[in-house]
């Protein structure tokens, strides 16, 4: 117990670390993401295309793999940033994608009424998209975000491994420094995590509902 | 693919404006990527010699023997953890509720913990019981807790997706709860969940490059040893090769689950019924 009581302040950095990293990410991730739906259901085919090209490389890379991208990579081409900056960049790359999918179903489940009212009157896909469709298709994908935002929190803990002072870090060092204390400290990280995501996932599981009955 | 719904088929003048966009559009895309290139290239990532290092056979043997220790963890792991994530569905959908909810409390907890916590977890805390675990199984016992948890949801959800007529059907013919499971539901439930369930085995051997944290030499491990060995600019088409490999035998899973779905689908017509929607939680974990 004292590992832990002793080193709150260690594990107060981490879990600031991870909040920060997860929601700087977060809001980065969802712009993208939107970017990316937008792209891929617009009229104009190659946008279509760059989109349909980053989603199907992105999902089928590991988030690691993207990771040595930013970390190892970047450098080679004499772009410098601390580590924090570039688990952001990693994490946001590689949570786009999915995002951009679930944004999407959105934008496909929005009834097709709306879009042709939408044109009806004249306004433009942009116009249409933005004003109608979006709107809408948000709502309705709402669970479905947060479910994305609780796997990037998770996903967040993978920044350990680039030198990212998160939860997961904290917990390692703390671990390999008291080696008698290793599970109530790492069981303490644990808990932290939790404390996140489980509310989170509660609150979509409660939305979903909501959603589901409302439509 | 669903019909375009945003737009119509386009007249005229419709037409002349998506050509405009298309335009507009690539040009933006190729000043991206021409920006991205000439950074590289002044920097001479696509010197030909730099990327001759992927024929030299040391390279090859070395990043084929990380790929088949990858593939090794990612193949024992999906068999435990979809036998126990079957066990899980079963135990969460038990009647009896001092079985449904310590297992359905287990599926939480190891949904909502972060993978690589939990194979830290293993790997520095067994050993601290008295258990040696060397990486590799560190490894599996991580992605098998894991993933385990969340087949077992989808599981769950595959035979709570079918109509309750079919089990109250199994039950009106004298079948026992796990006889209607086992000869009625299940066989309806995995033609439902089975896109899903790719697709999470696919997460599975993506996540296996977290080896690389504990010193499990897979295919990442073996690709950064090589870099550090060769020096940092080789780093460039190293990593490039390894990120070909992941995608090249993702893809390979996702179209041969896309040929059995259709095949499915086709002997047994919409009798398969709608597919589970998997939650984006678990495909982008």
């Amino acid at each position: 117990m004292d590992a832990i009581t002793g080193n709150l302040d260690q594990y107060w950095l981490g879990f600031r670390t991870t909040v920060e990293l997860a929601a700087l990410s977060s809001v980065l991730a969802l712009t993208l993401g939107t970017v990316l739906a937008a792209m891929r259901s617009s009229p104009v085919p190659p946008l279509r295309a760059a989109g349909t090209a980053y989603v199907e490389i992105v999902r089928n890379t590991p988030l690691t793999v993207v990771f040595f991208f930013v970390v190892f990579v970047l450098p080679q081409i004499d772009i410098g940033l601390s580590f924090f900056v570039f688990a952001v960049i990693a994490v946001t790359v590689y949570h786009a994608a999915f995002f951009c999918e679930a944004v999407r179903s959105g934008i496909n489940a929005v009834s097709a009424g709306q879009a042709e009212a939408a044109r009806s009157i004249g306004l433009t896909f942009g116009q249409s998209l933005r004003l109608v469709v979006l709107p809408q298709a948000f709502r309705m994908v709402i669970p479905p975000l947060i479910n994305v935002d609780i796997a990037l929190i998770k996903n967040t803990s993978i920044a350990a491994a680039f030198g990212t002072p998160e939860l997961t870090a904290v917990g390692t060092r703390l671990a390999n420094a008291n080696g008698d204390a290793v599970i109530p400290i790492l069981v303490g990280i644990g808990l932290c995590y939790l404390a996140i995501t489980l509310p989170a996932g509660w609150l979509a599981g409660r939305l979903e509902r909501r959603v589901a009955f409302a439509t | 693919m669903s019909a375009p719904t945003l737009y119509d088929v386009a007249g005229p003048r419709g037409r002349r404006r998506i050509a405009v966009g298309s335009a507009v559009g690539v040009l933006v895309l190729a000043a991206l990527l021409g920006l991205a290139v000439a950074r590289l290239a002044s920097k001479g990532a696509f010197d030909a010699e730099l990327w001759k290092v992927l024929t030299q056979g040391d390279v090859q043997r070395l990043l084929g023997r990380g790929l088949v220790a990858t593939l090794q963890a990612a193949g024992i792991a999906m068999v435990l953890a979809t036998a126990l994530g079957a066990l899980l569905a079963v135990g969460r959908l038990s009647p009896r509720g001092w079985i449904a909810r310590p297992v359905g409390a287990w599926v939480e907890l190891f949904r909502g913990l972060p993978l690589l916590l939990l194979i830290v977890f293993v790997f520095l805390g067994l050993p601290q019981l008295g258990i040696d675990v060397p990486t590799r199984v560190a490894l599996i016992i991580g992605l098998t807790l894991y993933n385990s948890a969340v087949l077992g949801e989808i599981f769950r959800a595959g035979i709570l997706s079918l109509p309750r007529g079919q089990n109250e059907a199994g039950m009106a013919i004298g079948l026992g709860r796990g006889q209607a499971l086992r000869l009625i539901l299940l066989p309806q439930a995995v033609r439902r969940m089975l896109p899903a369930v790719v697709s999470q085995l696919v997460t599975l051997l993506k996540d296996t490059s977290l080896g690389f944290v504990i010193g499990y030499t897979e295919l990442l491990r073996n690709g950064r040893s090589a870099v550090e060995f060769l020096g940092g600019k080789y780093s460039i088409p190293i990593y490039t090769a390894i990120a070909v490999v992941y995608i090249a035998v993702n893809a390979s899973l996702s179209y041969t689950a896309r040929l059995l779905d259709r095949s499915t689908r086709r002997r047994y017509g919409q009798a398969a019924g709608p597919t589970v929607q998997r939650s984006a939680v678990d495909e982008a974990a």
